[in-house]
């Protein structure tokens, strides 16, 4: 047991790979790979899509077999053949989408699969005490009897963290953990790994965010097309090398651009109030204008009415009293406001969530390089879809947008996140929108391809397009907008130019400073 | 990420690996019954397609089921599924048999057969349009309500034949035989074409129909602009209300062509064989439909092979129950039940092996997305 381990053998990895290959087909997805994860280490495992992470902790936790090389477990070469076998050698995995059953409570969905035996209640007995000792143990409070989907995802997380540990884990892999958490959640995270470390427990954290490596890492690895490129002790390196490592070439991390010139008001809202489906003011109030050539960002912990605001403005979900002016025109938000023709009228959307909403994962690309215009002219002759036009239209935006790989008849299923978001970029964007509403362009997307797509905002609105952007990622926010309004329940809290700091935006996004500025937001 | 498969492999292979295995199991019923299972292999294979013509058989019924497989399959695309289809053909037969009896005297055959066309599907449209109205507008649910629609519609055709259609002085529930005028083509010619001998075989005009109406639905649901939204309703429809397409709208004319083609499934044994509406003429293919369209993955070409499977246990299986006394027709149920339950029902059973058969090939394609 780690906890009884000498601080002399904390030097030992817990956990090696010694000359990892992994191959589908003609893609050498690993090659080579050489890893040792020091015991009781924060080891950071970074790199872009498809540089390989994936595959190699797939290997780690049995998903795939390795078609050669050796894993240790403490020193001992171990065989991985399943997930069974990975956590009897005491490897856990927190997944990125978290693995839980919505409508049963914590304490279930820890027993889940250890249950000790046919009758849940003295099992249950017995898992009710041992998760009591671990969330005291490692600070992990969460009440086990809360309904999971009740919980909000930060809390959601720890109970995967409680699975893993339930189930003796001395290793611990978490893949892109704070994709789903707001930064005050991301902290705390932070705050338990570093509690873990401190109780012995060895950590792999796979992640893109270059920030969080800095921050909590006392190792890293990056990879890149397969390879692991280089091993540096956190505090030797910066962020602008590890990008470099990643990339593989010098990535610019702020964003260039030059002076906004606002024109006329494009996008105007006013006392817009919006409700969810339970009844909640989610968006109370809200007056805002965006002019063409600006791009005003919404800034806010998720969940304060961003989307729905977002909703209403792009005609999906009804509100209950406002107006919205789209180009001087009223649009019929408070009543059936249809979304087909406000892209008519040039209202692009590029939604928060493109799984759910953006994109038909089953569908092939040029397919979905359509969806919400497949009723325009160039799509369609009478009834009929124009399929040829449909590809080469596609085909174009593959070009134009470096969507990869360049194959217009895929699923969109099998792009990576980064691309599939290129995917609706290119289609809301080449539309030539009069007004842009972006929710998230960068969710789960990584650096490179964040690069792109904040250059094509900055272009399109320094093509005098009028751009609504919100994004929960504060660095976003500041870096792209011209003006930034904070929501926070509902209401918007402020407005501040994009100099103003991450301590000030911070407090007004937790609802610690001002009062609701309604009338002057406008301006 | 969805897995997947080579195409070949999942329209072809795997439903003949589940195939072979139906017929596996049901070697081993047939043997525990103390019947040779080659014997009864024989009379399925030569029953539907040799003996007696049996081919002509074979494919009247393959017809039926191409019918109600497509309805079945249209709906599903949209993400509903239509059980209705029983009652719909049922129904259907009402306007193949009203544009019978109105213009058999006076008509040659090909013109009925147009208005017995438009007939059998607007009847079978409307069957399914309260289903749709009402799963549309007031989210009732269309599994629910089609399968009451088809005790409704048995009910109401009941009604209809005894007290309306049924010929005054006869005793059995049916409408006269319709003349010439409302009788489709045999289609024997074809048949003999090709060989085979058969001897007042059902098989119909309908048969080219129901080919036609599989190219019809091709084209609508992957060339239409319609089809398109159908196909974005059924996948996502949290993307299709993204997209502002109109659901309930969508709903309603899905389930109106749904009912329209098992509708169309009347115009074969009405008008192509029977020559009158009867009593429980459906008998079941609405039901094999749904087995058809989920083994043909809801695609045309799917359906025609899925539809002509179903035929041959239909026919072979009769021929068999015929030629083996120890093998009762029930036996053959039990059969078909089994290529339903492996074929249909477990089509995914030999997917996890396969596909980890194939993942080599497909995170390949995986890992050039990721570049």
């Amino acid at each position: 047991m780690a906890e009884s381990a000498e601080q002399a053998d904390r030097d030992d990895p817990a956990i090696e790979l010694i000359g990892i290959n992994k191959s589908f087909g003609p893609v050498h997805a690993n090659k080579d790979i050489d890893l040792a994860v020091a015991r009781g280490s924060i080891h950071g495992i970074i790199g872009e899509n498809g540089a390989g992470k994936s595959t190699l902790m797939s290997i780690l936790y049995g998903f795939y077999h390795a078609d050669s090389g050796e894993i240790r477990v403490d020193g001992k070469p171990i065989r991985i053949d399943g997930s069974e076998a990975a956590i009897a050698a005491g490897i856990g995995m927190v997944h990125q989408h978290f693995m839980l059953v919505h409508n049963f409570t914590v304490l279930e969905n820890v027993m889940l699969g250890a249950e000790n035996g046919a009758i849940l209640n003295r099992g249950g007995n017995r898992a009710r005490i041992e998760l009591g000792r671990l969330e005291k143990e490692y600070a992990l409070e969460v009440d086990p009897d809360a309904v999971i989907e009740e919980l909000p995802v930060g809390l959601q997380q720890r109970v995967e963290i409680l699975k893993a540990l339930y189930r003796g884990a001395e290793i611990l892999i978490l893949d892109e953990p704070t994709g789903v958490l707001t930064p005050a959640e991301a902290d705390h995270l932070f705050r338990i790994l570093a509690q873990l470390k401190e109780q012995g427990k060895t950590i792999i954290l796979i992640t893109h965010k270059l920030r969080e490596i800095m921050a909590i890492t006392d190792t890293v690895s990056v990879m890149r097309r397969g390879e692991m490129v280089a091993t540096r002790k956190t505090a030797e390196t910066s962020v602008e090398e590890l990008a470099e490592l990643m990339v593989g070439r010098h990535v610019l991390l702020r964003v260039d651009k030059g002076v906004s010139h606002p024109g006329e008001v494009r996008l105007s809202v006013r006392n817009l109030t919006v409700r969810d489906g339970r009844g909640v003011k989610m968006v109370d109030n809200v007056s805002l204008d965006v002019r063409a050539g600006e791009i005003v960002g919404i800034a806010g912990v998720a969940g304060n009415g961003q989307s729905q605001l977002l909703e209403a403005i792009a005609g999906i979900r009804r509100a209950e009293a406002g107006e919205v002016t789209l180009d001087g025109q009223p649009v019929h938000v408070t009543g059936h406001a249809d979304p087909a023709l406000l892209r008519e009228r040039g209202l692009a959307h590029v939604p928060e969530d493109r799984h759910h909403m953006g994109l038909v994962l089953p569908f092939e690309e040029n397919e979905n390089s359509i969806l919400g215009y497949h009723g325009a002219r160039e799509y369609v002759s009478g009834p009929f879809l124009q399929i040829d036009a449909i590809r080469n239209d596609a085909k174009a935006k593959i070009e134009k947008y470096d969507i990869r790989p360049p194959d217009c008849r895929l699923k969109t299923a099998n792009f990576s996140g980064g691309n599939q978001q290129k995917i609706v970029l290119a289609r809301e964007m080449e539309r030539d929108p009069v007004v842009l509403v972006i929710g998230q362009p960068t969710r789960g997307v990584d650096v490179g391809a964040i690069e792109f797509i904040h250059h094509r905002i900055i272009e399109m609105r320094d093509a005098g397009k009028a751009i609504l952007l919100v994004s929960v990622e504060l660095d976003e926010i500041r870096s792209l907008s011209d003006r930034i309004l904070v929501m926070f329940a509902g209401r918007v809290v402020g407005e501040r130019g994009p100099e103003a700091s991450e301590g000030e935006l911070g407090l007004l996004m937790a609802g610690v400073e001002g009062e609701p500025v309604q009338g002057e937001a406008a301006q | 990420m969805k897995k997947e498969l080579p195409a070949w492999v999942d329209y072809g292979l795997l439903p003949l690996i589940n195939l072979l295995l139906a017929f596996l199991i049901s070697g081993l019923v047939v043997l525990l019954v103390g019947e040779s299972p080659v014997r009864a292999a024989y009379y399925l294979v030569s029953g539907a397609f040799t003996i007696g013509g049996g081919i002509g058989f074979t494919l009247f019924y393959a017809t039926s089921f191409i019918f109600t497989g497509l309805s079945v399959a249209v709906a599903i695309h949209c993400g509903l599924f239509n059980i209705g289809s029983e009652g719909q053909a049922y129904i259907g037969g009402l306007g193949v048999a009203l544009a019978c009896l109105a213009l058999d005297g006076i008509m040659p055959w090909y013109v009925t057969m147009v208005v017995a066309t438009a007939g059998a599907a607007a009847f079978g449209a409307g069957w399914a349009f309260i289903p749709a109205w009402l799963q549309a507008r007031r989210g009732s649910h269309i599994v629910i309500t089609t399968i009451m629609f088809n005790f409704i519609a048995a009910s109401i055709m009941v009604w209809l034949l005894v007290d309306y259609l049924k010929p005054a002085a006869s005793m059995a529930p049916e409408t006269r035989t319709f003349l010439e005028g409302g009788q489709l083509p045999k289609l024997d010619w074809l048949l003999e074409l090709f060989g085979f001998k058969v001897a007042g075989a059902p098989l119909n005009v309908s048969f080219f129909i129901a080919l036609a109406c599989c190219f019809l639905v091709w084209l609508l649901i992957w060339r239409t602009r319609f089809g398109y939204e159908l196909r974005t309703m059924g996948t996502n429809p949290t993307a299709a209300v993204y997209a502002g397409i109109p659901e309930a709208r969508t709903v309603i004319i899905a389930m109106l062509i749904s009912g329209a083609l098992a509708g169309l499934m009347a115009l074969n044994p009405i008008m192509g064989d029977q020559h009158r509406l009867n009593l429980d003429f459906v008998a079941g293919a609405g039901f094999v439909g749904i087995a058809v369209a989920l083994m043909g993955r809801n695609h045309p070409v799917g359906i025609i092979f899925a539809a002509i499977l179903f035929g041959v246990l239909y026919q072979g299986g009769a021929e068999v129950a015929f030629n083996m006394p120890n093998i009762s027709r029930d036996m053959i149920v039990v059969i078909q039940g089994l290529v339903i339950l492996f074929a249909g029902a477990l089509e995914h059973m030999f997917r996890p092996a396969l596909t980890r058969y194939f993942l080599a090939r497909r995170m390949a394609a995986a890992h050039v997305a990721g570049g």
